[in-house]
């Protein structure tokens, strides 16, 4: 547990109220998966922190063991993983994210 | 390499024998699919507990061979 790699992480995940780890920039995202990430927290009006994966190979790897996820993006809201761009899109056509993010203080009701 | 609509099929019914699968081609390209998984596994689950155990299933495949799955979980009704 003394991984550099998972401290980083960690520190990258509590370091902010809502972090997605993405491929490219929520300006040029460099997948569709995270284009639709970005656009849901846009869609949600919620400020966010993103990561580069791709400009980072240890934080790519280590990321997936990190979660026990195996793809990207994946969401985290303060400290918490939520999911990848699939369960983003069901959490928020179900209301639900917006909920979490309400009850998280993470933006207006 | 790209992997087979049915392959992945193969694979998530070799983990969760009930499962209803529906595979669909994105792109037409073998490489980007959408799939649609329900089983009575997943009762109770979270989402997240539901796609883990479809990951599970694909293994190393996932991010590796298979590149983009779109992927959701259901219960059957």
């Amino acid at each position: 547990m003394t991984d550099p790699v998972h401290a980083r992480i960690d520190g990258i995940v509590k370091g902010a109220d809502v972090v997605l780890f993405m491929k490219g920039t929520p300006l040029f995202p460099q997948c569709g998966f995270s284009s639709r990430a970005c656009a849901i927290l846009d869609r949600l009006g919620v400020a966010f922190d993103s990561v580069d994966v791709l400009q980072d190979q240890d934080i790519r790897q280590g990321i997936k063991g990190y979660s026990d996820w195996p793809t990207i993006p994946q969401l985290y809201v303060k400290g918490e993983f939520v999911g990848g761009s699939d369960i983003m899109m069901e959490m928020y056509e179900a209301g639900e994210l917006q909920q979490l993010m309400v009850d998280q203080g993470v933006v207006g009701a | 390499m790209a992997m087979q609509a049915n392959e992945i099929e193969a694979l998530i019914r070799a983990a969760i024998p009930d499962a209803v699968v529906e595979i669909t081609d994105l792109a037409g390209d073998g490489d980007h699919y959408a799939a649609r998984v329900t089983s009575e596994t997943f009762r109770g689950m979270s989402r997240l507990a539901q796609q883990r155990t479809v990951y599970a299933a694909l293994g190393e495949r996932m991010g590796g061979v298979l590149h983009a799955l779109q992927l959701t979980t259901a219960v059957p009704n």
